[in-house]
Formats: structure tokens, sequence, C-alpha cells
């Protein structure tokens, strides 16, 4: 198939950036979206223009460095796959196909498709781990029974890459999804228990801080997130926040 | 050639480690204050040991060509980590797991490392569980086992099929609690691109930040590595595109060894090659062969009807399909090792059975497990003879929780629903035994230059048992390392600061700028994929599943044609400061077509077939074991570890003899 590619091109952090067009021809169906990104790029490399900048690593949908806004949907428009995993298929011969950068004042551009996302770093380091030294001293993996529901659920909210596409897709750049599934994974287990409420109200103030905005319930996270994370998790994180504030 | 000593302690095999460890020196608390290290990548190995040398209280300045830690490659690893805790009573133990690594290897490791590891496999569990990694778990809360290649018992444990994702995140936390502390200094988004030595001894890398182009310095009083495996010589692997092999190589050519290049995986279930335009392969977990089955047709009649689109291979009926794992391993069946599975998969479409377009496929089917599960479901579920509708609904259900993410993976990737049609597999290369050689303390033939994880050769042989990486690589980052490298700064207290501005710096800087500077002004005719694709076609077709004298002479003069064609011709678009991928390929397949023929050399030294080295000349003429990989321990029970002297084919072998005491060496025989 034959399309046309409007891209976002921005050298660097300072530069104002603007969309490019770009015309690519003789595309598979069979091919990834980033394969076909390939193609583009290996055209521009032969004649002698600067290739498009993006993220991406695995190509197998985990590590969650690829962060494309594609047509208006982060990781285009497949359900539960990120952007190395959608293919071709989804689009037809003559489509336009318009890519920007997952844009949010947290995320900011370092060059063309590239986006900075340390702010999710940061809210990590706040409180998403648990204290325990490594010592070959910790108690016996079957010490406590974990109940197979809560682990599952666990494991469900565990399962977030971090990709940032709940941001992208939010109309308030909010990060509750992201930081709403790692104060998941904690709550629900035992180990994590101890510290829940030091843990849900310095990754609050820490999400505050970098700027992400605030939850209206609107679900469009829900929808794009790759890995379906599911909104439950944003109100367990509400109910942890809630039980924090009341012991002060 | 000079012998190797790997600096294994003496005593009983079994009391080895116990009685190292108490008699290594220790730092104080307060000198560790003092001291810096540095670790390179930071997947689970790299992140591990990071964590806990923080911990310990040394200053610790970790680097990731990511954007953060968690993205490392450890995280694709799906299907689980074995330890020996036996909680399945079926007869496990640290020895078993000793014993299968060795034996799964080919019994072409250190058996002291080996046993090392299958001690401290139990604690690792442990470990992550007090992190809250959260592993399934049966309806009693109790930590939930399956099985895994090569081994007669169920000691692996999973986190669904993003085993890897669980465990990277638990390293990544314990990362997190000491970057918020300002133990680790992080450094997202750079790429170590030389170590460098003072009076011998490794006291800093040269690093170039991949967001602003600069060069940076940094200096601790030990380096070490842990930037994985080097698969992506063959262009196509399931790693990820930026893993590499440039810090790996670095240090080779600053006097560290390098062993075993040419014992590399080529994992039996991945999904085949699409097209040229491929950019990567996708490995269906390993723990897929727990429920499904492996077949081909019997008869070449079907293989065509299959192919050209005539007939859909549900038609086939059980004595029309060739199970032939299962014909020819009756003991292990789907279950062989890798090594022997993948051998086996390209023999039956070599000879012209293999069931896609490109004659490169074999079919998975979990037809009989589905069936299976369904039966016992109903039972369960008090339903009296279901229909078989109902059965299939029923044991679906079950494999789907089982396997959910990989079979939605598979039908994202091929567009075909693999609970209906069987999934279509071939190998790919998917992780290297080879690597930096390494003493029994993991330092490097450089002091004070460490290497773990898969970027190291020590523990898996000629051929890993799955579920045995992640296990090596938290191993050597929370358990061994923390040790090892703790005896070696005992000596460093009195050292103080490493300054950056001195005469050994300044050449490695300049070294690495001047490469840089020839990338950005080449201005040749070809791209960076167009060199890493011809060489990448060489290794899989000369240097892949099988090997033999000829071929691999050929592919050493091959690959360095095609590296003097990139010294002359590559290009390189956009400056060197700033972000600029392909200057960052260019770096990277510089140093993958020195390798590469440095692996194709190895193969040709190792006239022998062991694990996933298989030799065309080495093969079992008769018996019971005809046509089998034929090992030759009277000539090659030795690690081959080669030194730097410039052009890879002029590289020096020394020899590190294997000992094995407590194993008797005995053909592998799965059948």
């Amino acid at each position: 198939m034959n399309l046309t590619l409007k891209i976002w091109r921005q050298k660097d952090a300072n530069d104002k950036g603007q969309m490019v067009d770009y015309n690519v021809t003789d595309i598979s169906e069979h091919m990834s979206f980033l394969e076909m990104m390939d193609v583009l790029n290996e055209q521009l490399i032969n004649t002698g223009d600067e290739p498009v900048a993006f993220d991406h690593d695995c190509r197998e949908g985990i590590c969650g460095m690829c962060s494309m806004y594609i047509n208006g949907e982060a990781h285009g428009p497949d359900r539960n796959v990120t952007t190395c995993q959608l293919h071709m298929r989804m689009f037809k011969d003559g489509d336009t196909i318009t890519i920007e950068p997952f844009r949010a004042t947290a995320f900011p551009v370092i060059k063309d498709l590239v986006v900075d996302r340390t702010s999710f770093e940061r809210i990590q380091q706040a409180g998403g781990f648990i204290s325990v030294n490594t010592s070959g001293n910790t108690q016996d993996g079957n010490a406590i029974p974990i109940p197979k529901k809560d682990a599952d659920d666990a494991m469900d909210a565990a399962t977030c890459i971090g990709c940032g596409a709940c941001v992208a897709s939010c109309k308030n750049s909010s990060a509750m999804l992201f930081v709403g599934a790692k104060v998941s994974q904690y709550a629900l287990l035992p180990q994590g228990r101890v510290e829940a409420t030091e843990r849900v109200q310095n990754m609050v103030a820490q999400m505050d801080l970098e700027g992400f905005g605030n939850c209206t319930n609107t679900g469009a996270c829900e929808i794009e997130c790759p890995k379906g994370i599911s909104l439950e998790n944003i109100a367990r994180m509400n109910t942890e926040f809630m039980k924090a504030s009341l012991k002060g | 050639m000079a012998t190797l000593d790997s600096k294994t302690p003496k005593g009983p095999l079994k009391d080895k480690w116990t009685s190292y460890k108490n008699k290594i020196d220790l730092v104080n608390p307060a000198n560790k204050r003092n001291i810096d290290v540095i670790v390179v990548g930071t997947g689970l190995a790299g992140g591990s040991a990071a964590a806990t040398l923080a911990e310990l209280g040394y200053n610790v300045k970790a680097f990731a060509y990511q954007d953060s830690p968690r993205r490392a490659h450890s995280i694709a690893a799906q299907g689980g980590i074995n330890a020996a805790k036996n909680y399945q009573g079926d007869g496990d133990s640290s020895y078993r797991l000793f014993y299968d690594t060795v034996k799964g290897g080919d019994y072409r490791s250190r058996e002291a490392n080996v046993h090392r590891l299958a001690e401290v496999s139990a604690n690792i569990i442990d470990q992550c569980v007090a992190q809250g990694v959260p592993f399934a778990r049966d309806y009693g809360g109790m930590l939930d086992n399956r099985s895994f290649g090569g081994v007669l018992v169920s000691r692996t444990f999973y986190a669904k099929g993003q085993t890897g994702q669980q465990l990277l995140l638990g390293a990544y936390s314990a990362m997190n609690r000491q970057i918020a502390r300002g133990k680790i200094e992080m450094f997202n988004r750079h790429e170590m691109l030389d170590v460098v030595k003072v009076d011998g001894k490794a006291r800093g890398i040269i690093a170039r930040n991949l967001i602003t182009g600069e060069i940076e310095r940094h200096s601790a009083h030990a380096v070490v590595i842990a930037t994985g495996g080097y698969g992506n010589v063959y262009f196509l692997s399931t790693n990820a595109m930026g893993s590499n092999a440039t810090a790996a190589w670095k240090i080779h050519k600053k006097g560290a060894h390098f062993a075993n290049p040419c014992y590399t995986q080529i994992h039996p279930t991945c999904i085949p090659r699409s097209g040229d335009y491929q950019s990567k392969l996708t490995l269906m977990s390993e723990s897929l062969r727990n429920d499904g089955r492996i077949w081909v047709p019997k008869n070449m009649e079907d293989v065509m009807a299959i192919r050209e689109g005539r007939k859909s291979p549900t038609e086939l009926t059980e004595e029309e399909r060739d199970y032939y794992l299962e014909r020819r391993y009756p003991a292990f069946g789907n279950l062989v090792p890798r090594d022997v599975a993948s051998r086996a998969a390209k023999e039956r479409c070599d000879a012209g059975y293999g069931v896609n377009k490109t004659g490169e496929a074999v079919y998975l089917d979990f037809k009989s497990a589905i069936a299976r599960y369904g039966n016992e479901q109903a039972k369960l579920k008090g339903i009296n003879n279901p229909s078989e509708d109902k059965v299939y609904e029923l044991g679906q259900a079950i494999i789907e929780e089982k396997y959910g993410n990989l079979f939605q993976m598979y039908n994202k990737i091929v567009d075909e629903d693999p609970y209906k049609t069987p999934m279509m597999i071939y190998p790919a290369t998917h992780y290297t035994m080879g690597g930096v050689w390494v003493d029994y303390n993991l330092m490097t033939t450089v002091e004070g230059l460490y290497c773990i994880g898969e970027a190291n050769f020590s523990d898996h042989g000629a051929n890993r048992l799955g579920a045995s990486a992640l296990m090596q690589g938290l191993a050597d980052g929370y358990f061994v390392l923390p040790y090892t490298i703790g005896h070696y700064l005992s000596k460093d207290i009195r050292t103080g600061k490493i300054p950056t501005d001195t005469k050994e710096f300044d050449e490695a800087e300049k070294e690495v700028t001047e490469r840089i500077n020839f990338f950005v002004n080449n201005n040749g005719s070809k791209s960076v994929d167009y060199f890493h694709k011809k060489l990448g076609k060489i290794m899989w077709e000369k240097v892949g599943m099988a090997r033999n004298e000829k071929g691999l002479k050929e592919a050493m003069a091959e690959i360095k044609a095609v590296r003097e064609d990139f010294w002359k011709e590559v290009k390189v678009p956009g400056t060197a400061d700033e972000m600029n991928p392909e200057l960052e390929k260019a770096g990277r397949v510089a140093d993958f077509l020195e390798l590469g023929e440095l692996f194709a050399k190895d193969a040709l030294n190792r006239n022998e077939s062991c694990g996933g080295h298989f030799r065309e000349e080495s093969v079992e003429l008769d018996g019971l074991q005809k046509g089998e990989a034929k090992r030759d321990d009277v000539n090659y029970a030795y690690v081959a570890a080669w030194e730097y002297k410039g052009e890879p084919a002029d590289a020096v072998l020394h020899k590190e003899q294997l000992e094995f005491n407590d194993i008797e060496l005995k053909q592998r025989s799965y059948k």
C-alpha cells in the first residue's frame, strides 16, 4: 500500500517544531508500524535527509519505550497493543496517517517523536518500592500465604509498562492510572501493606509536583492502555489515599 | 597459549561458597562511603547489583541506554525463573538443579560457579517475594510452579507470561529506593563507549549522553559490565533493537578475554519470519511446550496442500501427523532442551516438511491440552457427558489463564487465532552463553573490571536451560558480586577519589571522539542497517544452527570484507552533538563486525558438537544416538578464552581446562 505520513519534526527541546509530509510506497500489510517507520528512515537516509527520531526497543510490546500518538490515539487505532505491535493491516492503501509525540506538560519533547518521561521515574522514586534490603535472609516465599485473587489482581496492576499512553490520552494529562497501578500492586500484597500510608501520600505528592493533571473519570486512559490496566486501580488509589489522610 | 586460573576455592564442592564467604576480607561501613562503583547496564544483573551495592553503602553510578532502567531487555523474558525450592516435593534439590544445569550445558560450564548458582537460587525467590513481586499462586495461597525443558521436576516460578518484567520491576524498585537516597546516581540515555584503565586497573568509563551527544568521564574504584548478550550479531534475533555488545567488546579490546563466542542459543519456538523488512523476531515462551505438541505432516502431499492453502492443519488426523520430538525423544518428548528441539525442527524443515511458504515453520498445537483441561474442568464442575464445544470452551479458559498474553501476542503479529489453528514456530537466535571470561569472583582478566549476567560466559556452558537466565542475572547481582567485589575493594579503602583529569582519561576520550567524528564525516553511500543485515545473513547461513569447516572459513573472510566496506562506505546522517540514533547504531554495528569474525573463528577451532554449537563433522554415526551431536571430551573439555591482538583473526587462544569432580561426564541423552 502507499501512504501519506504527516509527522511531527522538532530538532530539539528548544525548537518550535512542525508537521512535515512524507510519502511511503509498497508497504506490506504484515509489517509492524515501526517497520514501516524503518522503511521511511532508510528512504530519508538514502536521499540525504535526517531520519525521524522515535523511541523503541524490545519491539514486542513489553519495554514501554515506544510512544507515538497516531491518528489522535496513543499507540494508534488497535486495542491492547503498543505501537511496535500495531500492524499495517489496520490501515489501507491511500490513507493519510498523522504521527505525533505523546503530548503533556510533564513529558517535554526531546526530539521529533521522542519525549522525556523522567517525571515517571521521580514518582517511582518517591515510593514505588518496598523497603527491604537484599540479605539472603528474608523469610521463606511461602511463609505468608497470599489469596490467589489478591496475587492475580496485584499482577494485573503490575503489568503496567510505564509507557505513558494514559497521560497522552487524558484531556487533563493525568497520571492517575500509572500511579494507581503501582499503589495497587503493593496495597494488595501483605508485604506492601507495611508502608502503604506513606507510599500513597508520597507518590501522589510527587505526581502533583510534576505537573500532571487530575482525574475526571473519563476513562480514556483505560481504553488506550496497551496492557488493559483497569480504572479500578484509580479507585483503589483514592481509597488508599483517603485512608492515609484519615490516619494523618 | 597460557592457562587461565579460575581462582576457584579449594575444598569440597558443596562447601566452597560458604567457606569462601567466611574467609574474604570485608569493608567497614564507613569506608564503603568512600568507594565508588560504576555499573553499566540495568537489566536483572546490573539492576540487582546496583541496588545491592548501594544498600551496602557504596556510591553507585548506574548507566542505561534506555530512558529508564525498567526498560532493559530482561523485561522480555516470559516463562519463569528456576529455583531449587522443592515446594512440589518432586525430588528437587540444589544438587539436582546444579546437575541439570551442568548436563543441560553439555558439560562445558565451570562446576563451582554452577553449584553456587544452584545454592543461592532459593534465596532469589524469597527476596523477590519480599520485594512485592506478584508470582503466580495456587488456591491455597502458595507459590505455583511449572516445568521447563531438559528437567524432570517442576521448579520454575512465574508471573503469568511476564516473569522477566516482574523481576526487573522488583530490581528497579530496589534501585529507586537507593536513587531516592542518593546512593545510586542514575544516568539514563547514556551509552558506555570505553573503559579507562589506570595502572592496569579499571578505574572509569567514557560515556556518551545520548540526548546532547556530550562525551563524559566517570571514575570509580571498580567497573561492572552487565550489558547482556551479543545475539544481535545475527541482525534478526529475539533481542531488543538496541541490545548490543559494545561495552563487552570495548573491554575485550582493553584486555578482557572473550570466552566461547560460538556458544549461542537458537530458541526453538519463535514466530517465523515473514519478509525482508523484518526488524526482529518474537519469542513464544518455552513454557508453551508444557502443553503444546510440536508436529509436521507425515506426508509430503499434505505439506504441499497446506502451503498452497488447499488444506488446513486442523483437517489432518492424528495418524497423518508426525510428532517428531515425541517420536525421537520419548523420555523428554516436547520438553527436550532448546538446542535439541531447534535442530530437530531444522532437520524436518531441511527435509522439506516446513509448513509455511518459506518452508521454515513447524506447528505447536494445543488441541490435546485444551481437550485434557476441558474434560478435567467438566468433571470438577460436575458436568456429565459434556458436548465437544463445552469441553473446548472450558479447556480454552485454562489455556488462556496460563498463556493468554502469549496467544494475544501471536494473534496480533500473525493475524491467526492460535486457539483454533496451531501456532507456527521456527528457531531464532535468542541468548548467548559465551561472553566475557570471568573467574570465580566474576572478575575479568582486567583487575577491578567485573562482568555479570548474560554478558559473561560462566554458568550455562554450551547450552542454557529455560528459566535459568533470570536466575543467573539475579544471583550474580543480588548474591554473588556484592561479596566478591567487596573482597577486591577492601584493598582500595585508602585510594581516595579517582581523578578524571589524567592522561588515561584524555587518551580514552580522544579515541572515542575520533571514532564518532569519523562516522558523522564519512558521508559514504550505504546505511548502517545495510551492513548489519549483510553481517546477519552470513552469520545465520554459515555460523547458525549447523556449522562446518568450509562455511566457517568462508564466513571469516566474508565478514572481514563487509567490515572493510563498512569503514569505507558507511553513511551516518546528522551531527555528533545531538540525539542521533543512526550514530549510536553505527558504533554498535562496527563492534558486531569484529565480534562476528571472532565468533566464526571460535566455531572453527571447536571441532566438536556440544550444546548450541553443532559441527556437521562431529555426529554419532551409529547406535541408538545415530545422527545426534557428538561431543569430544578428550580434546575440547576447555573454555576457549580469546585475547585481543588487533584483527579478530589474530586473536590468541587461552584455555581454561574444565574439571568435573562431582559429575561424571556422560553423553547427554534425552531419548
